[in-house]
């Protein structure tokens, strides 16, 4: 239903060229991902504190800048256990398959407009695979593994119900998750997520808007895949000592740490490509450029400027997710683990679903009406997705959601209507018999 | 007879608003930490640096009186350790040559001491004071025994405790 022209992911680069570009964009992206997550850590500690009227971590370094060094050289010093009954070799391997895909999965992500060099257009991304967001799904997904192995290998009964919690959680909220990516799918008509910034661009409009109950259910779900609040069940201090990650220690522990922030990170990127037009800056159509068959560039003209401006314009959207995130995690109290359930079953799995249908069929109605891909064609979409949208807050906001654990003032009444109609039994006879 | 129980009405449970409550938390705590993040000072002690006046009836660790030239104004009366009701003090006194009685062993245990300020009220030559401080860290338990040496030497301000000739003013 797209006819923009296709465009093309790895730029006729020579090939020392395109290898040289390639580990430059690694290591580059590498270092500011590492240093990033290390900064959320004492980011979430500082606002987590602003939040409470406390001050947060301030004696090292100038502001406490320097705490997340300090917390690294600690991890890294502190000794580390092994619990003799844990299975050495999972054990030890749980906290890496962890880290991994959470660092991974930010290399198909693209953080800023194609950078003009004397080689050719480089696309700003790390790895420009054609599967874009499958890719993205299939990694995330494997975090989870990491987290049930780390469950089960502890040898742990809290270690093993974080893992089993996890696994459920993921897996439950992954298809609230992977229907919300679908709308994306019908707008974009590919699965790159370059593609999917220049179908917001083109459309003048971003995803958000004309998607907004998928952006709304992509949203929860994150909070369930990066296992933070309110669904941090799998580490639920107060019923699991820290769930998961009990038996871990120093290094290994941090790198669980790691892998969280990692993944909020990543997820905030990924809403901010998704859904806030990646790294588009609103209201400029000087941005809006892909990079296109032959490395040649459709749309406006690249420039060094341009990129840095459109990397800034992508921090900031990442920044606000993030700092969502946390506003969350520090508000909302942990949900329980059947509230959980009811709520990715229940409410956004089959909401998800109908969502979808009806999405599809506006799609559908439009292509058949002949509407131009658009201005127009997205506002219809906002208004059909607004409407839904509307309808779904005011159902959960009925209170549908989170009632008590049953109708408890029924169960009351019932007893005291049963108490009344009980005929009082005589006890001389009664015992006599 | 059935057991008769005293069922409390209870005003219904309302099905409270989940979406608007939670926005309504997440702009209280946003508007905290924006506030939060320029000055806390009026919320927040910086400890180490900054400390809270006490008042100048805390009773913490002990400090020994002494005349100008360094003795102890001790006279080893022996009501200390009889008042105490933790039985914290240990005195064994002594007696110079011109029959001055003085503590040979002055030593407080202030793991056992329960910071009543008995001992002060009743030195009758105002000798032993409960003091003014809260730092008392110390890396073995048995840094915790002062003796008299340490509790002439102590650096913070005696307590105030009150005038038994005038209760009502400080």
């Amino acid at each position: 239903m797209i006819d923009g022209e296709p465009i093309y992911r790895i730029g006729e680069l020579g090939d020392t060229a395109f290898l040289i570009v390639s580990a430059i964009r690694v290591l580059a992206v590498f270092t500011v991902l590492m240093v990033t997550v290390a900064m959320l850590t004492l980011l979430e500690r500082k606002v987590s504190a602003w939040m409470q009227d406390r001050l947060g971590p301030n004696r090292v370094g100038p502001g406490g800048l320097l705490q997340p060094a300090a917390d690294g050289v600690k991890n890294i010093l502190k000794e580390e256990t092994n619990p003799s009954e844990a299975n050495r070799v999972f054990f030890t391997l749980a906290p890496m398959l962890s880290i991994i895909p959470a660092l991974v999965t930010f290399a198909v992500i693209p953080f800023a407009a194609p950078l003009p060099t004397p080689f050719g257009i480089v696309p700003m991304v790390v790895a420009d695979v054609p599967i874009g967001i499958l890719f993205l799904l299939a990694f995330s997904s494997l975090g989870v593994y990491g987290i049930v192995l780390a469950g089960w290998a502890s040898s742990n009964k809290y270690a093993l119900l974080g893992g089993l919690r996890a696994g459920a959680q993921m897996i439950s909220y992954e298809i609230a998750l992977g229907l919300s990516l679908l709308g994306v799918f019908f707008l974009v008509g590919n699965v790159s997520l370059p593609e999917v910034v220049w179908a917001q661009q083109r459309m003048h409009l971003w995803f958000a808007l004309p998607l907004s109950v998928s952006f709304f259910f992509f949203w929860i779900a994150s909070f369930a895949e990066t296992n933070r609040l309110p669904f941090d069940l799998p580490e639920a201090e107060s019923e699991l000592v820290t769930g998961y990650h009990t038996e871990y220690s120093s290094m290994k522990f941090s790198m669980f740490f790691i892998a969280e922030y990692a993944h909020v990170l990543t997820v905030s990127a990924l809403m901010a490509t998704l859904f806030l037009g990646g790294w588009d800056i609103p209201g400029w159509q000087g941005d809006n450029m892909a990079v296109g068959p032959g490395g040649t560039v459709i749309g406006a003209e690249p420039a060094v400027w341009k990129t840095v401006l459109t990397l800034l314009a992508f921090g900031a959207k990442t920044f606000f997710f993030i700092m969502v995130f946390m506003l969350v995690r520090w508000t909302v109290p942990r949900f329980r683990y059947d509230q959980v359930m009811d709520l990715g079953w229940k409410i956004m799995l089959p909401t998800a679903l109908a969502a979808i249908v009806v999405t599809a069929g506006t799609i559908l109605a439009l292509d058949g009406a002949g509407v131009e891909y658009g201005l127009t064609y997205g506002l219809v979409l906002t208004a059909v997705n607004a409407v839904m949208l509307f309808a779904i807050l005011w159902i959960m906001d009925r209170g549908h959601v989170l009632a008590g654990t049953g109708p408890e003032e029924q169960h009351r009444l019932s007893r005291e209507a049963a108490r009344r109609r009980a005929v009082p039994v005589e006890p001389t006879t009664a015992h006599r018999a | 007879m059935a057991v008769k129980v005293r069922v409390m009405k209870r005003p219904e449970a309302k099905k409270s608003s989940y979406i608007r409550a939670t926005l309504k938390g997440m702009a209280l705590t946003f508007r905290h930490m924006v506030r939060a993040a320029g000055d806390r000072s009026e919320a927040v002690i910086q400890y180490p640096e900054q400390k809270k006046d006490i008042s100048p009836r805390w009773r913490g660790t002990h400090v020994m009186e002494k005349h100008e030239d360094g003795r102890p104004k001790c006279v080893a009366c022996g009501l200390c350790p009889t008042i105490c009701p933790a039985n914290c003090i240990k005195l064994v006194p002594g007696e110079d040559d011109q029959g001055n009685r003085y503590p040979i062993v002055y030593e407080i245990d202030e793991f056992r001491c329960i910071f009543c300020g008995m001992c002060q009220e009743v030195c009758p030559v105002e000798a032993i004071h409960v003091g003014q401080d809260y730092e008392n860290a110390e890396y073995t338990r048995e840094r915790f025994v002062y003796d008299l040496d340490r509790l002439m030497k102590q650096p913070h301000p005696s307590t105030l405790l009150w005038d038994p000739s005038d209760p009502t003013s400080e």
